[in-house]
Parts: structure tokens; sequence; C-alpha cells
């Protein structure tokens, strides 16, 4: 570890010290003077006709300042979708209009329909129940399939069915992929469903809107994994208000997992209202109320073939899927089917032909949009289960398999549209078969037989791509945004730094993390720099945090701008020290003339950058302040190969997980510590949803599961240590770190290695399994078992 | 209204509330001390744990009257008066036993209570203790390295087996 804790270093964080002793400022614990409540009256219907609204009880109940309808926000915008794909016959992907409040219909359990503001929340609730609403109950749709039939009720009247789009990728390989199937020696099909799942971050969203009537200003607290966004889509298009008149602030943020990035109505909602009864506006999400709202997760079935000549190398894949959008589109949901998801079916493996089709539907339930991985844990899933049967069909060892088909030179391009810079699989898997000691599984595995118990070996890898660009491209593919990240690094008077950046942090340690960067480029000690993030009135413009990109991305913007910070200041040490600048080195804090012993601290460079009376001003401007948006010249391409150890117990087919190994190759990483803790992060929601998650509607749409006592989180006592090993690194080759990224990772590999190994103890006790669908819930596995 | 007083974190404390005022809003609101979150509703998540007269008590599922009297600790009291960090709070940190902070609260105090009954917990026990907390962003490893690691036990080389 280095001594100086920078880069490497696995420093304690900093913001540990607040979250430990209560001081953490969280949306919820913010309170603006004179704040009045909401609550939004949600439906308990999935689809019906909304005939009439009476709200005059309601409006004359204690407390209540105003009762809110649809035809309250006839002059403001929907919320917008961020993202437009493109369907395989060139046309636009049907759009529907989202409104803040159900404007003539609902569409899912939990849409809002009215508002009550009122000075307490209680008072607010009491009143919303006086609201008398008239809904005509209409047949719900749920089923994707069905969904799809024709003459099918329709989610949207106005629109042409309940397609929202049919994408083909790569559309000019379909009938090729299509003749290497039909010659092929061996094909191997699987049918799959990839639950849909709620991210559920432990801290419910909050959003509090202020407006100032003297200046009309407007301010947003909320719980926003990137509150520049927000800001953008909000102020745009919903409400009209102009950019330098709308603040918002994502303070300390309990969790996010990609359901924060959105741009929700009740944001749009608390800020429209604030203005309308001239108080701020608070609304805090109950867990019910996250379940009924926050954007879900998955919910894609499929059908995967794979074609293989006789020695099990891939000849080519050829996958459908049905994707379930919900009843609108949430800000991202186009995108996570599509560009996060086709473009990942080739994984760590050199298969020429690979054709994508996925058609996303419109259902009368909660939107759905990115969780965890977003679009890559479902290529990934469909993929490796696929493998998995490939190889038992073959009877060649799931190692081998893998092996025999790793890509092993680089840049590779893949035949879905990716070029992968580095990477070495077969380090990765040599490292992974030595932390998850397969040799020694046989010895287990008996034992386990002799306390009654099946035994299985689960393996599989997953590559991801991280810090989705560059934005021209993206651009090209739908995105209605940018995704660059910005960085202003001030170097003050007395050489402490603070950087303002636009990446977020809601768990990931950047207050921590990135310091060391810093620290490590100048030679000052990390506690010299301070990271300021959150608050559109403070960062430059920036697109948050989300597609583990934060490092490789906003890490990046952050080192461009110390170089050009390093660069004026090797300017003004050159001044200082009467040398030529090409001649000055920066090294542990000081500027020195190379071969010479003459130099300058930092601090005395930076004093010398604002109080400048021996300063060359006829060639340099005073201050030392930069600024850098970085756009990444292509993704980042994290990989690795995960194994695990499951015991079954036939009498009641619960699965317990008894070892996990994880290898992940995430470049150069510069805080150990922080990353493993990311990876066991997503390995725990990754395990909870190969055995215990799972988002469950009846055929009337209604949400069974809309609470932790119905909806399984998975607890201490499901799962296991994990041994996480990430020596195996091949640094990025076009980010200024060399870092990969390492959120998403362990939600991403982690499903497939469960159900690989429950199939594998499964058939070891010779039952015919190929396959059951997650959650590997008790029965669902005793049912297989039985045949 | 009722009036209601108690001491908390060693303060005596009186206000008076709707009798329907939930300990974990008492303790937010009225007391302002919001480093006790509310994340379920329904006594799941355990984001809420408080002492009560010494025992671990979901604060969102108590009304403040019926606290009437009581003696209530909560995640502030927990460092000492300079803002040293209790053993737990430490081992917490050192082991990166969080990462958003939003279910700590509730974690180091059910961390307390739990090496208050049993000093030196296996895994087991702790993992089985844990039941009632939901951590959504570490997959528990490193809680329960820290909580071992605060009963003293060594978790240098813990991984999984």
């Amino acid at each position: 570890m280095p001594a100086d804790g920078g880069i490497g270093a696995s420093t304690r964080r900093r913001e540990d010290v607040r979250f430990l002793t209560g001081q953490g400022r969280y949306t919820d614990d913010i309170n603006i003077h004179n704040q009045a409540h909401v609550f939004f009256l949600r439906s308990d219907m999935a689809h019906g006709r909304i005939n009439g609204i009476d709200i005059s009880a309601a409006e004359k109940m204690p407390g209540v300042l105003k009762v809110f309808t649809a035809a309250d926000f006839a002059e403001v915008g929907g919320i917008p979708c961020g993202w437009q794909v493109t369907d395989r016959f060139g046309e636009p992907m049907q759009e529907p209009k989202h409104p803040v409040l159900a404007e003539g219909f609902v569409r899912h359990v939990g849409e809002p329909i009215a508002a009550v503001v009122a000075d307490t929340l209680q008072q607010a609730r009491d009143a919303a129940e006086a609201i008398e609403v008239d809904i005509e109950a209409l047949p719900a749709v749920v089923d994707m399939a069905a969904a799809l039939e024709d003459g099918a009720q329709k989610v949207h009247e106005d629109l042409k069915s309940n397609l929202c789009y049919d994408w083909g990728f790569v559309e000019e390989n379909r009938d090729a992929v299509d003749e290497a199937i039909r010659k092929a020696p061996h094909v191997t099909t699987l049918e799959l469903v990839n639950q849909r799942l709620v991210a559920n971050p432990v801290e419910p969203r909050v959003a509090i809107g202020v407006h100032d009537r003297a200046d009309d200003e407007y301010t947003l607290y909320t719980t926003s994994q990137n509150p520049h966004v927000i800001r953008l889509l909000m102020g745009a298009f919903v409400l009209g208000i102009p950019e330098h008149k709308l603040r918002v602030v994502s303070p300390d943020v309990g969790g996010g997992f990609g359901t924060k990035i959105f741009h929700y109505q009740e944001e749009a909602f608390c800020t429209f209202a604030a203005k309308v009864v001239n108080r701020p506006v608070k609304w805090r999400a109950s867990r019910s109320e996250a379940f009924m709202s926050d954007a879900q997760g998955r919910d894609h079935v499929t059908k995967i073939e794979l074609a293989l000549d006789e020695e099990g190398h891939f000849l080519a894949i050829r996958t459908s899927t049905l994707a379930n959008m919900g009843a609108y589109l949430s800000t991202f949901a186009p995108s996570v089917p599509t560009w996060l998801h086709g473009t990942l079916m080739a994984g760590n493996y050199r298969t020429p032909l690979i054709y994508v089709n996925v058609r996303a539907v419109f259902t009368n339930t909660v939107p759905v949009d990115a969780y965890r991985g977003a679009g890559r844990p479902e290529a990934t899933f469909q993929l490796e289960r696929v493998i998995d049967k490939a190889a038992r069909e073959l009877g060649i060892d799931p190692v081998e398999i893998r092996r025999r088909n790793f890509i092993t030179e680089f840049p590779y391009e893949t035949p879905v549209a990716l070029t992968y810079d580095t990477g070495d699989y077969h380090a990765t898997m040599d490292k992974l078969m030595e932390l998850a000691d397969r040799d020694g599984f046989e010895a287990r595995a008996a034992e386990s037989k002799k306390r009654g118990r099946l035994r299985g070996f689960g393996v599989n890898c997953y590559i991801e791509a991280c810090g989705i660009a560059p934005s021209n491209l993206v651009g090209q593919l739908g995105a209605r945004a940018g995704l660059y990240e910005s960085a202003t690094v001030r170097v003050n008077a007395t050489g402490s730094v603070t950087v303002m950046t636009g990446s977020h942090s809601h768990g990931q340690g950047h207050e921590t993390a990135f310091p060391q960067v810093i620290a490590s480029m100048i030679g000052i000690d990390p506690s010299q720099v301070e990271i300021v993030h959150g608050d559109t009135a403070r960062v430059p413009m920036g697109m948050g945090t989300y597609g583990s990109r934060s490092l490789a991305v906003g890490g990046s913007a952050m080192v461009r701008a110390a170089e050009k910070v390093i660069d004026k200041a090797r300017k003004i040490a050159a001044h200082l020290l009467e040398a030529s600048a090409e001649d000055i080195e920066l090294k542990e804090g000081r500027f020195t003339v190379k071969g010479t012993d003459k130099s300058v601290a930092w601090g005395d460079v930076t004093l010398a950058a604002y109080v400048p009376h021996n300063y060359p001003l006829e060639d340099l401007e005073p201050g030392l302040e930069e600024t850098a948006f970085y756009d990444p010249a292509n993704f980042t391409y994290p990989a690795g190969a995960y194994a695990c150890e499951v015991e079954v117990d036939p009498e009641t087919g619960k699965v317990t997980v008894e070892r996990f190994a994880a290898v992940d190759d995430f470049g150069t990483i510069v805080n150990p510590m922080i990353v493993d803790g990311q990876v066991h992060g997503g390995l725990g929601q990754g395990i909870g949803q190969a055995l215990l998650e799972g988002c469950v509607y009846d055929d009337e749409g209604q949400l069974l599961t809309a609470s932790y006592m119905d909806y399984a989180m998975p607890r201490a006592d499901d799962l296991p240590f994990y041994s996480v090993d990430h020596s195996c690194a091949t640094p990025c080759t076009h980010n200024p770190l060399g870092v990969k990224g390492c959120g998403e990772a362990g939600c991403i590999g982690s499903p497939p290695t469960i159900v690989n190994a429950v199939v594998d103890a499964l058939q070891r006790a010779g039952h015919d399994v190929t396959h059951i669908d997650m959650p590997l819930t008790p029965s669902r596995v005793w049912a297989a078992m039985q045949g | 209204m009722t009036e209601v007083s108690m001491t908390v974190n060693g303060r005596p404390v009186r206000a008076d509330v709707p009798d329907n005022t939930l300990l974990a809003d008492f303790l937010r609101e009225n007391l302002e001390l919001t480093g006790t979150h509310v994340g379920c509703d329904t006594a799941q998540c355990g984001a809420c744990v408080v002492h009560v007269n010494g025992r671990a008590v979901k604060s969102c599922n108590i009304f403040a009257l019926e606290c009437e009297g009581a003696e209530v600790a909560t995640i502030e009291g927990e460092a000492a008066p300079d803002g040293t960090l209790s053993a737990i709070q430490q081992a917490f940190q050192d082991h990166h036993g969080l990462q958003c902070g939003f279910c700590t609260p509730g974690m180091v105090m059910s961390a307390k209570a739990l090496l208050a009954e049993n000093p030196e917990p296996t895994e087991a026990e702790i993992r089985a203790y844990l039941k009632g907390n939901i951590c959504r962003c570490t997959g528990y490893h490193n809680i329960v390295r820290a909580i071992m690691a605060a009963s003293g036990q060594d978790v240098s080389n813990i991984a999984a087996e």
C-alpha cells in the first residue's frame, strides 16, 4: 500500500465519520422553514378510465392548502424520455405521454391521480381519503406475449399497439445468423426469464421543492444520482424553468442502484406546487410508495440459441427477447434492452455471428428502467446459461468450453459493435480456479453428501461495458444527452485543492477516492483535497453517476483539469526559479529544476498565483483554477470470472451458497478497499436475484410485492463471505488513469454462477434438470427435482 | 396532544406530541436527531433501531408515548463527547462496513445490542442477529467482519470458506 495515501491505498473513508455518528445529511433530514407536505393519491387499479375526480370535500379539510389534479398541469409538459430507439425498420419507437398526474386514465398501480398539499403530512393524508375518484376498470395488460397479440387491450389508446419497438441488431447479420444456425452441427436452445426486480435502496426517494417569489428562483432537493440531468429534464421539458433559475441539490443519498437516475413526477410536482402554494413542499416516499413508483428493473423473457461445432467452438448466437417497459417510458428505459444489452452478447468469446432481436412492450405495470447492471446482467445471464447447457450437452467441461472460445487478442472488434481494448481472460480464469479451489470440490461434495446435501459447482465469465460514450456515438444511437463528465479543480491560495465534480456519490466513496488521485498527481496529502458534488449551483454541468462511470469518466475529467492546473503551476514555478518550464518537474509537492537542487514548494507556487507580486503577469493570468469536460473515446471493459459452490437440501429444495469466488479485471485500482466493497455489494444483489428476489403482479396487474414483508431482500444470513481478487489487471488503454469501473460487476456476473451451480448439483444427483428460472426458491428447486 | 418526557442520550427531553407520534418521528422531527432513519415503515429494514432502556427497538414501530420515562440511546450518543468513535463505529470504518450510510445507524445500534448480549459472537450468530437490519450496499461481508473485529476477533484472513 502506498504510504502517501495516493493511488492504490486502501484509505479509510472520510465520509464514514458523519455516517457513523448520525451526522449524514440526507434529503429527508432537510426541513425548510414554513414547508408544507404533499401526499399523493395513487391508483389502486392497474388500468382504468377516470370519469371524474371530486376534490370538493378534500379541499375543505383542515390544513389543506390545495388539491392538485391533472387539470392543474395542463400547461406543463410530460415527463420526458431520454433515449429514442429506432426500430429495425427505421421507424422511431412509440412514445406515449407520461403526465405528472394521471390524465384521463390510470395505467399502473401506484400512478399518482391527485395530490394534496397541506400544513402537515397527516392532514394531507386525511384529506386524500376524502377525494372521490370515479374510475371505470379496464382490462389490465400484464403478460407481455398476450399484450402483443392482435386485438389485445391497449395500454395507451392513442398508440398503434402495445409494441414500443421491434429492434434488430445487427440487422444486416440476420440472414447470415439464421443460415449458420441452420447448418450448425449442434444448436443449444434455452428459454428463460430474467425476472422483474426492485432496486430498493434503503433510503426511499424524497423531494422538496422551494420557490423564491422575490427572485423567481426554484430549488429542488432530491435523492438523485445526477442533479444536473434532473435540472435539464425538468427545467427544459416539464416545467419550462430556465436553468439559471433552477438549482437542484442531491445531498447525501442513501443508495441509488440506478433507480435514482431518473426524473420522476414527484420532483416536478414539488417544484411546481411550491410556486403555486407559495411555500416549500416536501414529499417522502413510504416503502410501499417506493415499490409502486420507483422504476423497476430487468423483466426480460428470452429465447437464446447457440450454434457450435463438434469441438464446442461457438459459431453463431441468435437471441430473441420481450422486454417489459411498464406503462410509461422511464428516462432511459428504451436503451436498457437494446444498446446496453445487445452490444454485450459477445461476452468474453469469439462468436463470429450474432443477431439480437428485442421487442419492448407496454404493460399496466410500474415503469422499468436501469437497475444495477442494466441490460448487461440480462445479456450475461442468457449467454452464460446457454454456454453451460451446451457444455453439458456436448460433454465438455464448463471451464474448458469457455477457454476454447476466449478472445485472446486485443483490441478485439465484436460482431455487436464494440471494440474491447484490453483483457486477459485466461489469466482471470486461472486465478479463479486457484481462488475457488476447484480441485478441492470433489472432497467437499463428498462431505456434503454425507450430510445429505447435494453440492454443485458453478462457473461463468462476464464482460461489461462501463462509462458509455462517446457522446457523438451515443447521440447516433438515440441518446438525448451527452455522456461526458466535468470537473473543476480549484487550487486555493495556500495550496489545498477543492474539486467540483459532476459525478455523484451515493455510497461509492468519491470523497475519499478522488482526493487520492489528486494527491498522487501533486504529491500532497489527500487531506488537502476536498470534493464537492451534488449541487448544480456549485459544480459545473455534469452527468452524474451510473453505469460504473464515476472514476473512468468523472475521474478522467478531474485528471484533465488537474493536468491543466499543474501545467500552469509549472509555468509559475519556472518564473520563480528563473528556469524554463520544460525543465521543471513536480514531485512530492515540490517543483524542481531537473538535475539541480533548486526547488519551490507547491504551496509557494499556489500562493504566488493569488498574490502575484513576483509573477509573469504579461504571460499568465493570476489564479489557479481549471475546468475540464472529458468525453471518453470508448467504453471501458471490465471482465471477470466467477465461481461458487452451493448446497441443495433435497428434502426442501433450499439452496445455500457455501463458497463464492470472484476474480475481476478492473484495470488500475485507486482504493482496493472500496473496490472490494463494490464487488461484495454487487454479489449480494446478484445472489439476491438468483435466490430470493422477484417483483410479482397478479393477472389484474395488482402489485403483490409492495413491502419488505413480501419482496425478499437478501439479509445477512442469506449470504456468505466472498473471496474477491483483482490482481489480473489489464489497464484501460484510453483513459488517463487506466481505470475500468467496478460498480456493477458483481451484480452482472453472479446470477448465472448460482444457477449454473444449482443445475450442477441436481444433475450430479441424477436429476434431469437443465434450467430453473430465478429466483431459485425452495419450492421451485424442489418442484424441479420432482420432474 | 399529550406531553411526553424521556431521557435521550443522557439529556432529559419533554414535548407535546399527537398520540400517534412514532418514536422515530419524535426523534427526527421534535428533537432533530436525524441520524435515526426510516427506510420501510414496516419494521423490516432496521434503519431506525435505537435502544430503549438498553434494548434494541425499531423506533418506527413504537409510539413516543410508550417511551414515557425511558432511557433512549440513539446513534448521536454513540461516539464520545469529544467525537472519538466507539469501538463498534471505529470497526465499521476500519473494515468498510458501510457505503451509503443510510442503514448504518441501525446496524451500529443492533451490533451494540448484540455485543452486549454476546461479547464474542460467531459469524453465524452475527448473521442471524442482523436478520432485522437490511443493507443494500455491502452484501453484509464487511458488516459481519466489522462486528467480529469490534468483539476482538482477528478478521484479517476472512474470505469465503
